[in-house]
């Protein structure tokens, strides 16, 4: 077994393993708890975007999520109060749907992934900034202009919605 | 055995599924959109796969673009819990039943 394998086994488990805290933790129910295992997914998410070579996705993927989006998160919890929380319980009913749900969506992917022929040659692309700048600039240049009108709005919709009195 | 494209796909597979388990389980509406955001990453991590072992850069110029509206989506959605829990002094899906007949 090569070392990218093994760091491959080593940030998949972790990823899934954070995961799994992110949603049932057995220990807290505190959200903030949950947002701090979701970083860590990320970040070990991260480190998969460098086994796939793809440099400047993995980059963005911590700036963007584990910079931006989870203090975006941690700031909500900060401002509502939870404490709530921590006394639901989670209904067995809920757990057996979502099980049930999540089985057999899982059973259609994994029977696709079984019959589609992989081409899993040589893989040879890279990820680095300057590709992925010279492709963004070159074919995706209009999606990229309307992306930023898109976090335009976004802004403006959010000022708007976080006024005091919303009429 | 070599890590392949079916392994990456196994993870992103699985993570999907938590993260949907995670939207039908809970009842909070925080650890729902958290949830949300791990099914945007299992998809993120699916494309990257297909991106590198089909030698297409382009599936890595979508995961950049999924990475942007996330980001805005996040911002817009957390505004829309926060005005929701001024109004109705909650944050649980169970006790958000205005629209129910």
């Amino acid at each position: 077994m090569e070392l990218t394998d093994i760091l491959f086994y080593v940030f998949a488990a972790l990823t899934l393993g954070c995961g799994v805290l992110v949603i049932v933790n057995p220990f807290s129910r505190n959200p903030v708890t949950s947002a701090m295992f979701l970083v860590l997914t990320i970040i070990s998410m991260a480190g998969l975007f460098v086994l796939l070579h793809a440099f400047f996705l993995a980059a963005v993927q911590i700036l963007v999520y584990a910079g931006a989006v989870i203090v975006l998160f941690l700031f909500v919890i900060m401002l509502l109060d939870l404490k709530e929380e921590a006394r639901r319980k989670i209904k067995i009913y809920g757990f057996v749907a979502g099980l049930l749900s999540v089985g057999s969506i899982l059973a259609l992917f994994f029977e696709n992934l079984g019959s589609t022929p992989l081409d899993a040659s040589t893989p040879a692309v890279e990820g680095t900034t300057e590709a992925l700048g010279k492709l963004l600039f070159t074919g995706y240049v209009l999606p990229f202009e309307v992306v930023s009108v898109l976090l335009l709005v976004a802004m403006i919709g959010v000022i708007l919605l976080s006024r005091k009195n919303l009429e | 055995m070599h890590v392949g494209l079916e392994h990456y796909l196994t993870v992103s597979f699985l993570l999907f599924a938590l993260g949907m388990l995670g939207v039908i389980m809970r009842r909070n509406l925080i650890v729902i959109y958290m949830s949300l955001e791990l099914m945007l990453n299992a998809a993120n991590l699916a494309l990257v796969a297909f991106s590198r072992f089909n030698n297409k850069l382009d599936g890595q110029v979508l995961v950049f673009f999924i990475i942007t509206v996330a980001a805005a989506e996040v911002s817009v959605g957390l505004a829309l819990i926060v005005a929701l829990y001024r109004r109705r002094q909650s944050a649980h899906v169970e006790d958000l039943t205005g629209m129910k007949l």
